[in-house]
């Protein structure tokens, strides 16, 4: 009976953060006047919702900025952080440790003081617009940097000798001899980023207003709040769908990875 | 092998590089140049006008900075103690011993990954009072429609509601985790000292979970202050400014009204109000664990 009581909880529970996003997409198929009930099913579906979409934004352009900046922007936090992070974890350097309070201490400025500054450098560097603006602020990551240089310090010393007696660099040194032993960091991070960088949105409101240059997220909101939905619920939720998918597939495949890097980044900032 | 470590290493300032120019352009030139603007009155077009400590003045004076300020913590009031019960309520369940724990798991957390943007979309057509699904079904259990996001009372409890739902799942999985460190001799002696199971719960699992609830105190008032799509979504700050949080606040000024001084005094102000807020819950709850 108890253990009854548990499975029903927990399956309520299942229903209650599932059934919206299955409904959504139910009802992205539907036609309007249908839209307002419970049922997931209906002997209309169509991709009209999508059609329409389609033609009133750019949204596959929209999709493609995305996957230009996202994956431009986790390149660059895996590649600068785990410098950055080797240096601090494995070198001895004058105001190394000055470096890593001064990092940790970035860390702490909330974001409400910086994005107005940081808004007018753009302009005053004259890159509103530009696939560069959305990406610069965030090329580097500082939870990142901490994440990597917690990893990096656990690797022995002799590996990082032995390469040295075989005269790698500092740049070999990291990505042919520490990455492939780093891996669950590489991907945390990578996850973080991506997932960060995907589904921001203020940002890309404040330095983009170019039509063509718009991320997803972006594009989504303005359709959704600007007139161009024409308060029609089946578009909203069709392009929501589309903002959604890609995650959600992303997700699916990968979930363990996810939730430990969602999870270890909140533990650890 | 001593030799080694004592020596500096040169190459090092070549790697950590990058970060030095980031550092300059995007953390301390904005830093600096914040208050350099909260002094001045500027539309971004024309040159910037220096005006004391005009700024403050206004702000002081300003309804709206209250108010979008009162609006967090009716966030926080309702989302904090809401998000903790839930999350440890479903990581209690997950804790026991059941099957599908990974499926569960897996659910649960699928919100958090999902873009806030569509979550807001999703929730918008929820909370719609007259076709909305949680007002059918409400009406189903025979219970009276709820004004979710049309009443400026029931505004940003809605929104807090919503927010829940979306982020609860990285606690639970936190939650869980902290439970699963809890060693079981703790509850096997409790045990044959006749101990409730509630009496277990008070005295064992929360005083130990103490450090998760921390992290979801912090977290979540950050969050709280970050609070910015969900209402541009849902409300566009309204019914009655009552869902006005903080950053959209300081993007209508910047954006709506051209006011870059008075935007960067208001993000200076709220970034200091949040330091206030968080040093005041981590007081709390030390010296909440101390007795």
């Amino acid at each position: 009976m108890k253990q009854f009581f548990k499975y029903f909880l927990l399956t309520l529970g299942a229903v209650m953060f599932a059934y919206p996003f299955l409904w959504m997409f139910a009802a992205s198929l539907k036609p309007e006047i249908e839209i307002g009930g419970f049922s997931l099913w209906s002997s209309n579906f169509s991709f009209k919702n999508y059609e329409q979409v389609f033609a009133r934004i750019p949204i596959a352009r929209a999709f493609f900025n995305s996957i230009i900046v996202s994956f431009s922007t986790t390149f660059s936090v895996i590649i600068f952080g785990s410098m950055i992070g080797y240096a601090l974890a494995r070198l001895n350097f004058r105001g190394r440790d000055a470096l890593y309070y001064l990092i940790l201490f970035t860390m702490m400025i909330p974001f409400q003081i910086t994005l107005i500054p940081q808004y007018v450098l753009m302009v005053k560097l004259g890159i509103t617009d530009s696939y560069l603006a959305l990406i610069a602020p965030t090329m580097i990551s500082t939870l990142g940097i901490v994440m990597f240089r917690q990893f990096f310090m656990s690797i022995p010393q002799a590996l990082i000798d032995a390469a040295r007696i075989d005269g790698c660099s500092d740049l070999q040194i990291i990505f042919s001899i520490i990455w492939p032993i780093s891996r669950p960091v590489v991907i945390t991070v990578a996850i973080l980023s991506f997932m960060a960088s995907w589904n921001e949105v203020l940002w890309p409101i404040i330095v983009v207003r170019e039509r063509t240059l718009m991320t997803l997220p972006q594009i989504v909101t303005l359709f959704t709040i600007g007139g161009q939905a024409e308060a029609l619920l089946g578009l909203q939720l069709a392009a929501a769908t589309l903002l959604a998918l890609p995650i959600i597939v992303a997700y699916s495949f990968f979930q363990r990875y996810f939730i430990d890097s969602m999870v270890s980044s909140g533990i650890k900032g | 092998m001593k030799k080694m470590k004592l020596k500096y290493d040169r190459s090092a300032y070549l790697l950590v590089l990058p970060y030095i120019i980031f550092f300059l352009l995007f953390v301390a030139y904005p830093l600096i140049f914040s208050l350099v603007l909260i002094f001045h009155r500027w539309d971004i077009v024309t040159p910037m006008q220096w005006v004391g400590m005009k700024n403050f003045e206004r702000l002081i004076n300003d309804p709206l900075f209250f108010k979008s300020i009162v609006n967090t913590l009716i966030f926080l009031f309702i989302h904090i103690p809401l998000q903790i019960a839930v999350a440890l309520g479903f990581a209690l369940l997950l804790n026991s011993r059941i099957k599908f724990r990974s499926m569960f798991r897996t659910i649960y957390f699928l919100p958090v990954v999902v873009s806030g943007v569509v979550v807001t979309i999703l929730w918008q057509q929820l909370y719609s009072f007259d076709s909305g699904l949680l007002n059918r079904l409400l009406m189903i259990f025979g219970i009276p429609k709820i004004p979710w996001i049309v009443s400026p009372e029931m505004a940003m409890p809605s929104v807090a509601i919503m927010a829940t739902w979306k982020n609860v799942g990285i606690y639970i999985i936190m939650f869980l985790v902290g439970l699963q460190n809890i060693s079981a001799e703790l509850y096997e002696s409790s045990n044959m000292d006749g101990a409730s199971r509630v009496q277990q719960f008070f005295s064992i699992t929360l005083p130990l979970l103490n450090p998760t609830i921390v992290v979801v105190l912090v977290l979540s008032t950050i969050g709280g202050f970050s609070l910015f799509i969900e209402p541009y979504v849902l409300t566009g700050g309204g019914p009655m400014q009552s869902t006005l949080s903080a950053v959209l606040y300081i993007y209508n000024q910047a954006f709506y009204f051209n006011h870059m001084g008075y935007a960067a005094t208001l993000g200076f102000v709220f970034a200091i109000v949040i330091f206030a807020v968080i040093m005041i819950q981590k007081k709390t709850v030390e010296s909440e664990s101390l007795e």
